[in-house]
């Protein structure tokens, strides 16, 4: 029997709530801010007509906590904001690193620092999603490039998020936020969905942490057979609190390893035209969209160009892009920041291959045509490797 | 299951200093979970940072310790996601109504059936005896060696303000009076808001002339007021004082079973739009 397919022509970040129900999530704690908006209105509408909650905090930090607290009662949940409040976010995102609890955090992302262009797009919080918290750890970031995107990498995010025990960044951007596309809003199979673990032991023996070999232990909700100790302290597999050198060292590598160890599961990069290049853009989340017209435009000019789309940032694609390094002439970064992916992608760079970024930080996109002249421009200074 | 079970023994003994409060407010408040026969599995002690956050490290129920300040927003999550829990907060002055205070005034308009115990000793213990959103006028604190030269909050006061169906305020001297208190803020369906007194020996007595447990403990004594003798009072007459006694016991529908009808209405609209 076919499932059921809703097609609608609608934004990004309505999308992103139809995707985060159809992922099981049941539970939103927010505070509205542009770009964002809609995705609160449109949780206030649709969850409780699933039987789920709304719940509008003060602020983002009483967001993020309330969203912690649900999930650790079993619900699975998710807020969204932009720069701002992902800023204020930043100290019970570690909450969320160190006591494992499964959740999803949306940023629309919109031109900074500070208040910025509240209405305009940017992808300044790049690096912020990987390092905006204290303190060593890993963490899975996702970016969408289209209305698509927002429903079906959604059900990604909080599959991650519960196969691993941790938060999950959903890198949005105002373009992909607000555009309006044609999506499908399709009825997942349960197959499609990951849950958290849940123990078999007895309860006398559950041990909230007490993680195998780069997994994690299964999570028992409050409320269930187990009693359940979480902490955002520095804590022993019990979740008592415990100021072991050698525990600390176990916990803090682990919260790093179960992601990076795991890099193929969690890393979907999308290639256009990889297979006989001179240039390849490497670029993520709106952007990608300009790089693609870019790459078509090229490719009619009879360029050799393609796009690798980095559709997981964190872990970063390390692989996918040193094998771009490795088959290009040339790498172009577009990214509306003054140049935060690229580092990783100079960092990489160990095959003397010409990298360069094409930024902007003016509120505004970067159009295909900015991307085409970068292309020509290091065509023309490259001239002695393109040949 | 009887009051010492729901006690991590093994833990013992307790981190907090000799003749600090928080022993005696923890020892009322199991007492109180033994009278309303709750359980391990269907309890939940949150808390934040701070002397009194160290509290759920003692309380073998459910457990979730979280951040400075924003305990009540986890609270606010789990007792969301799961109405059938009891959801216990438990807060210092420093935690829950300084930099937590916004969370708190927030809670009591909200009306989530969580229950908060804040201990008020007045100053940041765990730091070393700062000042704290609550600590009075005049009164010398590791960071105000020249007096404090800002007025604390009636932190009842605001809570009762906010909007809160149960509030009430006992200390640490008399605690069969709090236990009293607190057991009825657990049982009260909607938020519920008890502020205990309690003696810093450490750093706010031994700055203040009261270094000594019973100096503090009898300080407190003599200051104390009830709500009722406290209407004679004029306003600077009643700052200097700890007023004592309930600032709120009503009957207030709380978010969980008001969301209920949120819930009902939206289906009707799905299901009229299908």
């Amino acid at each position: 029997m076919t499932k059921k397919q809703d097609i609608r022509f609608i934004q990004g970040n309505v999308a992103m709530v139809e995707g985060a129900i159809a992922a099981g999530a049941r539970f939103y704690a927010g505070y509205p801010i542009t770009p964002s908006s809609e995705v609160a209105e449109a949780s206030s509408i649709r969850l409780p007509q699933e039987d789920g909650l709304y719940v509008q905090m003060e602020d983002e930090i009483a967001s993020i906590a309330a969203i912690i607290g649900a999930s650790a009662s079993g619900k699975k949940s998710y807020t969204a904001t932009s720069g701002p409040g992902f800023s204020l976010m930043q100290e019970n995102l570690g909450v969320a690193i160190m006591a494992e609890v499964p959740c999803v955090i949306i940023n629309v992302q919109r031109s900074g620092p500070s208040t910025g262009l509240a209405t305009k797009p940017a992808q300044g919080d790049f690096l912020q999603s990987r390092w905006g918290t204290h303190g060593d750890h890993g963490i899975i970031v996702l970016s969408p490039s289209t209305v698509q995107d927002c429903f079906d990498l959604m059900i990604d995010a909080f599959n991650y998020a519960e196969k691993y025990r941790t938060p999950v960044i959903f890198l949005a951007d105002e373009i992909v936020g607000h555009i309006r596309e044609k999506v499908v809003i399709r009825e997942v199979d349960e197959n499609e969905i990951i849950n958290r673990a849940q123990p078999d032991c007895e309860p006398e023996e559950y041990k909230p942490f007490n993680h195998t070999e780069n997994g994690v232990a299964p999570l028992a909700p409050f409320g269930d057979k187990y009693v359940v100790r979480l902490s955002g302290s520095t804590h022993d597999e019990r979740g008592f609190p415990c100021s072991r050198p050698d525990n600390a060292d176990k916990f803090i590598r682990h919260y790093t390893d179960k992601i990076e160890k795991n890099y193929k599961d969690i890393v979907k990069v999308r290639k256009y035209n990889l297979e006989d290049v001179d240039i390849t853009l490497v670029a993520f989340g709106g952007s990608t969209r300009s790089a693609l017209e870019a790459m078509n435009m090229a490719r009619k000019e009879g360029k050799k160009v393609g796009v690798l789309q980095l559709v997981t940032l964190w872990p970063f694609p390390e692989d996918e892009v040193i094998d771009a390094l490795i088959n290009s002439k040339a790498v172009i970064v577009p990214e509306m920041n003054l140049g935060q992916m690229i580092r990783e992608v100079k960092r990489l760079n160990d095959f003397n291959t010409v990298v360069q970024g094409v930024n902007r930080i003016d509120s505004m996109a970067i159009t295909p045509k900015e991307i085409l002249d970068k292309i020509a421009e290091v065509e023309n200074e490259s001239s002695r490797i393109f040949g | 299951m009887k009051a010492q079970e729901f006690l991590v023994k093994e833990k013992f003994p307790l981190f907090w200093c000799a003749g600090c409060g928080n022993g005696s407010v923890m020892h009322a408040i199991v007492r109180c979970f033994e009278k309303l026969n709750y359980t391990r599995e269907n309890t939940v002690v949150v808390t934040g940072i701070g002397c009194w956050g160290k509290g759920d490290d003692y309380i073998n129920t459910n457990t979730f310790h979280g951040t400075h300040g924003r305990a009540l927003a986890f609270g606010t999550g789990i007792k969301l996601a799961n109405p059938e829990l009891n959801v216990v907060v438990l807060m210092g002055d420093g935690d829950g109504a300084t930099i937590g205070g916004n969370h708190l005034i927030h809670a009591a308009r909200r009306n989530v059936d969580v229950t908060s115990i804040v201990v008020n000793n007045l100053n940041y213990g765990m730091t070393g005896g700062q000042y704290s959103g609550t600590t009075p006028c005049n009164k010398t604190t590791s960071t105000s060696r020249y007096g404090h030269i800002e007025h604390g909050f009636d932190l009842s006061g605001l809570v009762a303000a906010a909007g809160a169906p149960y509030v009430a305020r006992g200390s640490v001297y008399g605690i069969v009076q709090l236990e009293k208190f607190i057991l009825e803020a657990l049982k009260k369906k909607g938020f519920s808001f008890v502020e205990a007194i309690s003696q810093c020996p450490t750093h706010f007595g031994r700055l203040n002339g009261m270094k000594e447990p019973a100096g503090m403990l009898n300080w407190i004594k003599e200051n104390s007021v009830s709500v009722s003798s406290a209407n004679q009072l004029s306003d600077s007459e009643r700052e200097n004082k700890f007023i004592l006694g309930k600032f709120a016991d009503k009957e207030k529908e709380d978010y969980s079973t008001k969301y209920l009808r949120v819930i009902r209405e939206a289906k009707k609209i799905k299901e009229g739009g299908k």
